[in-house]
């Protein structure tokens, strides 16, 4: 067993996926994300980005192979302790937002927290400054279903930020997006990004992946078929 | 269309097996109990009016004097005016029948009216059957249900005079035309030197009221020589008899009943409307592609009346399944014949089940129908949008654990939906309430309701001889068998109590009297108003002694025996559901002046403290047997009626229940589904599995909440006001600490089955939503 790597926050050592009898939606993967790393995935649709950000999310198992996170074997993890995991070490932000349409945007955003049974001051404060920071404060009592498309996508990355998680993992954050709000999403990880915060990206868009990562994979029938470091940024 | 419509509906009744499943439950065991509930009820709602009619019963039944006239001549008072119908003549002889064992001192087998009948068929008083067959040949008999000697069983023998019978068949007549029957042939060797009577059995055009039977009576009285007629019975009298101790049932299936049909209508519209609800979604892709909204209304109601309707058939089998042994023991309880449940409650419940189901399904479909396609379409999963928000949010400020606040929040949600549910589980958590209190209530009633039970052991003077033993030739002297118990270590204290007969101002017949010697503290019984006896010329009488003689406690009452008079006060009104509800009681020493002739003595013995009552039983009745009397425990008697009454709230409750989990089952099962979506989100977000069932147990827990605090109260109160009313109909009232059997600790714990019903639905789902796939649920856009 490979000693928990300092540098290496991700560690994927042949991993494959394979659903009933279908063909693999991943196999022999192996592949390790610096931290402070932004990665962008990219691929065809059905090349397997989604059941990559699942592994890595504790959310799905592999079939075979070792998924390793902050040094934690999350493929062997129980249902209780992958939760926990995604808790306190993966922040999400997905396509089509994934908000709670019952709940506020400022309980959308404690949710984690809360979850996590945090301290109650400390998460208002936390989700206070993340609101602030995400330019969205003044919408923290409306629900999501009044907001913009960027605006949600927004709470999302906030929501996804909340409990400080290592990983920040995001499944075609702009996909839902029109091009300027698209664009201020791209801005936000970026920024993310520059501030230290670990990035897996799994996009279609090539701009996106330009702007913001630091590394891109390029994914056919499960398999890497491109890994290229970004030359500028 | 059509064929695309059929393919429609068994898509979808084949796609939802949970619903499906659930669906074809809850009609079954709601038609299920409502078929028993109204067949009870309508069986049990004057049983005697129904078997009356049902037998064509006698409005008048005449005994002739069969020296004084012939059989042409009674059968010509078919023709007397007012007669529309008649059966007979008929021979009959009173004789006293003994069954095949030895009999007891002192015992007589009381006089039977036997009647030579060649067919339980006729015109007037078809006797229905009960068990066995019709008699067929002379020494053969069939017996009347009421007329069974106690332990009598088919093909037993039994015996008068010379006489000896083979028991065929036992029978009911609601009219009480006589006691049993053999065939005509058989009534000579009965008679003996007698001259058999004749009976004739009449249906009058009129006869509604007294004045009506007795204008019938002189009618048929005019038409025979005078003196021929032997003696008259009108069927209001025999009715007003058997109303007397019958009617306790019908209060109490009455209120049962209700609550079942009442259930089943909340749960069965739940079910359904979720169903068709749930599928919003699948009703805009089916307008998408051409379907009209009146073809998508028939389509969702013939898939909820798919299931429905094997639910209904399968429920309606269950319900008279059911019923089988439960009427049987209504018949015995009712002293009527058994009575099958009515084809038309095998009818109509089912139908009115199935108007409920399509009802309830049309509704909702049609309302998503008429939705514009694109709002259907958008109305994902988690549809429920605003409503509650304002109250959502104030929960979610509460200081407990996120999950169990999104939890409590859930139900606001899906307002109506709830709203229902929670009134079928408050239904359900009544029905327990209800149904506990009443067992309670029956136990104590049976327990407190026989004052002629006490002590720990009792002694009779005389008693059935083991087999093989010699009957005693008179009963055991009592004072010797109070002698040998006094000398008995163990003893604690002792009373004796003895029946007799005595004569009481006012009451045509007097009254059964049992007389207290002894230490009579320990006889003391539960009261309904005033106090047990004490000094000497006091005396206790039940409620029906009171009403009968228009006393009432504090007065007192003029006894006699052939010229002998003595007043006792009446101190007390004492619950006792036996002899009739006559029966006074008093010191023997407050009657010793009437000089009474007394029946043998029973005694009571309580042991001393710390002593074995069945070892202390054991050495008595060997110190007592050489006298000729049996000292035993006392037993603690059982009655068929209660039992019966015990059988019918088990299965009752049962059902209820479990129609009451089927609902909130169903609730919870559309409202993951609802919530897949959000429960994905909140997995992804680190809410563990845990937590997952901790939301979904919460979200049912207001409703059972609610059930416990609404339901108890209700349950409290039905039988609070039940109760009264089964003892009123049954001629006795009721003592408030049989009525007041809910204690603080019950009354917790039934609040709690609220909870309990609402949880054990909600676990199956709740599981199952902490297990879906989360990655699989984020993907379910
Ligand atoms: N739960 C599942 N069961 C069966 N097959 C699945 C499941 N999830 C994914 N697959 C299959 O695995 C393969 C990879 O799917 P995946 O969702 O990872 O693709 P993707 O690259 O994210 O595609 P897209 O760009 O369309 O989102 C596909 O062939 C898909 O059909
Ligand atoms: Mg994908």
């Amino acid at each position: 067993m490979p000693e928990p790597d300092p540098a290496h926050l991700i560690d994927l050592s042949d991993v494959g996926r394979t659903y009933d009898d279908g063909p693999a939606a991943l196999s022999g993967l192996t592949l390790r994300v610096r931290r402070g790393e932004a990665l962008a995935v990219l691929g065809r649709s059905g090349s397997g980005k989604s059941t990559l950000l699942n592994l890595l999310a504790g959310l799905d198992r592999p079939s075979t192979g070792r998924v390793t996170v902050d040094g934690l074997r999350v493929d062997r993890l129980s249902e209780a302790a992958c939760a926990k995991y995604r808790r306190s070490h993966v922040g999400m932000v997905f396509q089509f937002f994934n908000l709670l349409d019952d709940l506020t945007v400022l309980d959308n955003v404690l949710l984690p927290a809360q979850l996590a049974g945090a301290d109650r001051t400390a998460a208002a404060a936390r989700a206070a400054e993340l609101l602030d920071r995400l330019g969205i404060a003044r919408h923290a009592r409306a629900h999501p279903g009044r907001l913009s498309g960027g605006e949600r996508q927004r709470v999302a990355v906030a929501r996804a930020l909340m409990n400080r998680p290592p990983l920040l993992l995001a499944d075609e954050p702009t996909g839902a997006l029109d091009s300027a709000s698209g664009a201020d999403v791209r801005e936000l990880l970026r920024e993310l990004n520059a501030e230290g915060q670990t990035i897996v990206l799994v996009t279609h868009d090539l701009a996106l992946a330009e702007a913001c990562a630091t590394r891109t994979i390029e994914l056919l029938d499960g398999r890497i078929a491109r890994d290229v470091a970004a030359v500028t940024r | 269309m059509s064929g695309a419509l059929g393919r429609v509906v068994r898509a979808g009744v084949g796609r939802r097996r949970t619903q499906t499943a659930v669906m074809v439950l809850t009609t079954l065991l709601s038609v299920a109990a409502a078929v028993l509930a109204l067949g009870l009820l309508v069986v049990s709602s004057a049983p005697f009016d129904r078997a009356f009619a049902r037998q064509h019963g006698a409005h008048l039944t005449v005994e002739f004097d069969g020296s004084a006239v012939t059989r042409d001549r009674l059968a010509a008072t078919a023709r007397a005016p007012g007669v529309a119908e008649t059966a007979g003549p008929f021979a009959l002889v009173s004789v006293r029948l003994r069954g095949e064992g030895p009999v007891p001192p002192g015992f007589e087998p009381p006089p039977l009216t036997v009647v030579g009948r060649s067919s339980a068929d006729g015109p007037v008083d078809a006797v229905s059957l009960n068990e066995g067959r019709w008699v067929r040949s002379a020494g053969e008999i069939v017996l009347e249900a009421r007329a069974l000697p106690p332990g009598l069983v088919l093909g037993d023998r039994v015996t008068s005079g010379t006489a000896e019978l083979t028991v065929v068949g036992i029978a009911s007549t609601a009219g009480a035309s006589a006691d049993a029957w053999v065939v005509p042939d058989g009534l000579p060797a009965l008679a003996g030197a007698r001259q058999p009577a004749f009976q004739m059995l009449y249906r009058l055009t009129a006869a509604a009221t007294r004045a009506e039977v007795a204008a019938g009576r002189e009618a048929v009285a005019a038409a025979v020589p005078a003196d021929a007629v032997a003696g008259t019975q009108s069927y209001l009298d025999v009715r007003e008899a058997a109303q007397e101790d019958r009617g306790a049932f019908v209060p109490f299936v009455a209120a049962f009943a209700l609550l079942g049909l009442a259930m089943s209508v909340l749960v069965i519209s739940v079910v359904v409307s979720g169903a068709v609800s749930a599928a919003t979604r699948r009703i805009g892709i089916l307008k998408s592609v051409g379907f009209t909204p009146s073809q998508i209304g028939r389509a969702y109601v013939a898939q909820a009346l798919l299931p429905g309707s094997v639910g209904a058939v399968l429920g309606v089998a269950l319900g008279n399944a059911l019923s089988v042994p439960l009427m049987a023991e209504v018949a015995a309880a009712y002293g009527t014949g058994i009575e099958p449940i009515p084809l038309w409650v095998d009818l109509v419940v089912p139908a009115a089940a199935l108007a409920v189901v399509a009802v309830t399904a049309f509704g909702p479909a049609l309302r998503a129908a008429r939705l514009p396609t694109a709002t259907a379409l958008r109305v994902g999963p988690a549809a429920g949008g605003a409503r509650g928000r304002r109250i959502r949010g104030l929960l979610g400020r509460l200081p407990l654990p996120r999950p169990v606040t999104l939890g409590l929040a859930a139900p606001f949600a899906r307002p109506a939906r709830s709203v229902t549910t929670a009134a079928a589980v408050t239904f359900g958590a009544l029905a327990v309430t209800f149904a506990v209190g009443l067992g309670n209530t029956l136990v104590a009633v049976k327990a407190d309701g026989d004052p002629n039970r006490g002590g720990d052991v009792t002694v009779r003077t005389v008693a059935p001889p083991e087999p093989g033993e010699q009957l005693p030739g008179k009963p055991a002297d009592p004072v010797a068998v109070a002698a040998a118990t006094a000398a008995l270590p163990g003893t604690g204290s002792v009373y004796r109590t003895t029946r007799t007969q005595i004569g009481v101002a006012g009451l045509k017949g007097g009254a059964p009297l049992v007389a207290y010697e002894g230490d009579t503290a320990g006889s003391r019984h539960t009261m309904v108003a005033g106090r047990w006896f004490e000094a000497p010329g006091e005396a206790v009488a039940p409620t029906r002694f009171l009403r009968a003689t228009g006393l009432r406690v504090g007065e007192s009452v003029a006894l006699s025996e052939q010229g002998r008079t003595v007043r006792v006060r009446l101190v007390g009104e004492v619950f006792d559901l036996g002899g009739n509800g006559m029966v006074l009681r008093t010191a023997a020493a407050s009657v010793a002046s009437l000089d009474p002739r007394y029946m043998p003595a029973v005694f009571f013995v309580t042991v001393a403290p710390g002593t074995d009552s069945a070892a202390y039983a054991e050495r008595l009745n060997t110190a007592v047997s050489p006298l000729g009397a049996r000292a035993a425990v006392t037993e603690v008697g059982k009655s068929s009626v209660i039992l019966a009454m015990q059988a019918l709230i088990v299965m009752l409750t049962v059902m209820l229940v479990v129609v009451a989990c089927l609902g909130v089952f169903n609730t919870v099962v559309l409202d993951t589904r609802d919530r897949v979506r959000d429960l994905g989100v909140c997995k992804a977000l680190g809410m563990t599995p845990r937590q997952a069932v901790a939301q979904v147990l919460t979200s049912v827990a207001g409703i059972g909440l609610v059930a416990g605090v609404v339901g108890v109260p209700l349950g409290v109160g039905l039988h609070s006001w039940v109760m009264p009313a089964m003892g009123r109909a049954v001629g006795t009232t009721i003592p408030p600490a049989d009525i007041d059997v809910y204690g603080a600790p019950l009354l917790a714990l039934l609040a709690v089955a609220g909870m309990v019903i609402a949880t054990a639905g909600a676990l199956l789902p709740a599981g199952r939503a902490a297990r879906t796939s989360t990655a699989h649920a984020l993907r379910a856009e």
